[in-house]
């Protein structure tokens, strides 16, 4: 049974969720809880970062997508797919060995999002260079920097760039293109292939826009482990395919860290990683940084090569992306280009609707809409500090006494839930043992504290 | 609501912590985020000051449901011509600050621009007292 405390692509198996609270621990906007077991989910705090997908112990943390039969609803089916897909094999596979397999799997198109980059990079220059337009320009590629700066930052929210995504810029071009070959709408499928929870969520709720150019998404290991079985188990004589990709070739360094920044006239910056980047955005807030023209901030490790999706290790996967980005510097020179295929064509198209709506605040940090309440809740978050032992140690079922203390007087906790203050309580006998029991229990779950050797290397891990 | 901060003198590598956590006070308080912008660059401004000039400061904040006031008081050399320090790209600050990127003589008179009341008395060889307000129920322009 799958239950959906996310409303994000981000999903907790319930019934897997071993409780173990290490999702907690590392969530950058303290969205989780353990209640009765299992984790839950504050979901207007969640930013679909991944975080937790990455630590879970048991897999009880699942990226929700589209069922990979879904393509075949569709005549033309499109596969979009990212630089850093072509980055996870092993070096013995080409980057034409994946397109070819993916055509094999059922796609009718691969087109690599990367393309549009060409055209978003002059928007982006100009829309820097608008002096009426709040500097630093933070760039609108992550979506989950985008969903961080809504829910921690408001005050930034005006900074974010008002220009699509090479993602969504593709998904319209590869439409267009079809459409004027004579394909019918409704025929075309799009399919994004994500290396993160984060682009699902932009897809299937974009920040902005009222829906989607993108049909469906198929999470990225799921096509690494198709596209390698098959490359596997094919024979080793069968002729190998041509190159067929037209990339710009700076194009495919696009999202990794310094892709966008390295492009961008100006003072730019670049800065990955989720603590890097709530770091510099306080920073930033604080006006402690000032004279910077654009930033490019990414939620991942070395950008999307760190997405959490991906199946190969991130350093390598830059390291071939970079490797394949000065070989097509190469070959480039002899490649025909045919203008009626070219995104040049549709610029004029992609330029009326390459523009962003604004992206609204969503403070998740208020502890109450009203100012008055929230004031005397805040006196009473503070009184309850006196009292709590500021030792973070999670056993309350949240992440620190700072958000139990917040929970509490929202009414989603009780002080009780403290361990020191039941040993504090059970001194004085305000508090029988009996009943501090029963209180972890309805943290931790029912016969949590029983021995159990299904812990440690003795874990079964359930794929 | 009151809290009370410390600056250190010549420290700017804890410079912005007092208005780090009067930013999250505001925020939790559901304070509009325009206005929480003009406070904490008042308050950033203010304590960078009293790092870059003074030997130690005290920073006390009071914050009700319709503004914030805040407090810096500071140890330190004083100003002498309190005029002449409000006047845009006036500074004393010394070559090293000027490196770090601070002392551009902008410190005052953007605190007087976002600061709904603004203060400043001094005493030369003893220190200076900042008292800025800041209105939370409405939106300067």
């Amino acid at each position: 049974m799958e239950s959906k405390f996310f409303h994000h692509a981000l999903k907790i198996l319930r019934d897997v969720c071993i409780g173990c609270s290490h999702c907690m621990r590392v969530c950058p906007t303290e969205a989780l809880r353990v209640r009765n077991g299992k984790a839950e989910l504050y979901d207007n705090r969640c930013i679909d970062c991944g975080e937790c997908f990455k630590v879970c112990p048991v897999n009880a943390i699942i990226i929700e997508q589209d069922d990979f039969s879904k393509i075949f609803g569709y005549k033309r089916r499109v596969a979009l797919v990212p630089a850093v897909l072509l980055g996870q094999f092993p070096d013995e596979v080409s980057p034409n060995d994946v397109y070819n397999t993916l055509l094999e799997l059922g796609f009718t198109d691969v087109f690599e999002v990367e393309n549009s980059v060409d055209i978003l990079k002059e928007s982006i220059n100009e829309y820097v260079q608008n002096k009426e337009i709040p500097k630093p320009v933070i760039s609108s590629f992550c979506p989950a920097v985008v969903r961080l700066i809504q829910v921690k930052f408001p005050a930034l929210v005006d900074n974010i760039m008002l220009l699509k995504p090479p993602l969504d810029l593709s998904a319209i071009f590869y439409k267009l293109l079809l459409i004027d070959q004579g394909v019918a709408e409704r025929d075309i499928g799009i399919f994004y292939i994500t290396p993160c929870a984060a682009k699902i969520a932009a897809v299937k709720s974009p920040v902005g826009e009222e829906y989607s150019e993108v049909d469906g998404v198929i999470n990225m290991d799921v096509i690494y482990n198709k596209v390698l079985r098959t490359i596997k188990q094919k024979n080793s004589d069968d002729p190998k395919p041509t190159n067929t990709s037209t990339i710009n070739p700076k194009n495919i360094l696009w999202s990794l860290t310094n892709g966008e920044a390295n492009e961008v006239n100006g003072r730019c910056l670049a800065i990955d990683s989720l603590h890097n980047v709530i770091d510099f955005l306080e920073k930033l807030e604080n006006e402690e940084i000032t004279d910077v023209d654009f930033l490019e901030i990414r939620a991942c490790d070395e950008g999307c090569a760190g997405g959490v999706l991906n199946s190969g290790n991130r350093f390598l996967t830059v390291e071939r992306l970079k490797n394949r980005s000065e070989s097509l510097s190469v070959d480039r020179m002899d490649m025909p280009t045919s203008y009626e295929h070219s995104i040049e064509k549709y610029k004029p198209q992609l330029d009326e609707r390459k523009a962003a709506n604004p992206v609204k605040p969503r403070s998740m940090m208020k502890l109450d809409e009203d100012m008055g309440r929230a004031m005397k809740k805040m006196e009473r978050v503070q009184r309850i500090m006196c009292f709590l032992p500021d030792i973070d140690c999670g056993s309350c079922g949240a992440p620190s006494c700072q958000a139990l203390a917040e929970d509490i007087v929202k009414g989603k906790a009780a002080i009780s839930h403290c361990i020191f203050l039941q040993k504090m309580m059970e001194q004085t006998r305000k508090l029988h043992p009996d009943h501090s029991f029963r209180i972890m229990e309805s943290i931790w779950g029912k016969d949590r504290f029983k021995k159990d050797c299904s812990k440690g290397f003795g874990r079964k891990k359930d794929l | 609501m009151q809290f009370e901060y410390s600056v250190e003198g010549g420290d700017f590598t804890h410079a912005g912590y007092a208005s780090s956590q009067v930013k999250k006070v505001l925020k939790q308080l559901n304070v509009d985020p325009k206005l929480i912008k003009r406070v904490v660059v008042c308050l950033y401004e203010a304590e960078v000051n009293v790092v870059a000039h003074a030997y130690s400061g005290k920073i006390f904040t009071d914050i009700s449901t319709d503004r914030i006031y805040m407090k810096l008081e500071d140890k330190g050399p004083g100003i002498p011509d309190i005029q002449q320090a409000m006047q845009m790209g006036y500074s004393t600050a010394s070559p090293e600050v000027r490196e770090m990127g601070f002392g551009a003589g902008m410190g005052l008179p953007n605190i007087q621009n976002n600061a709904d009341e603004f203060n400043i008395s001094s005493v030369v060889n003893e220190g200076t007292v900042v008292e800025i307000v800041v209105y939370l129920n409405q939106l300067k322009n």
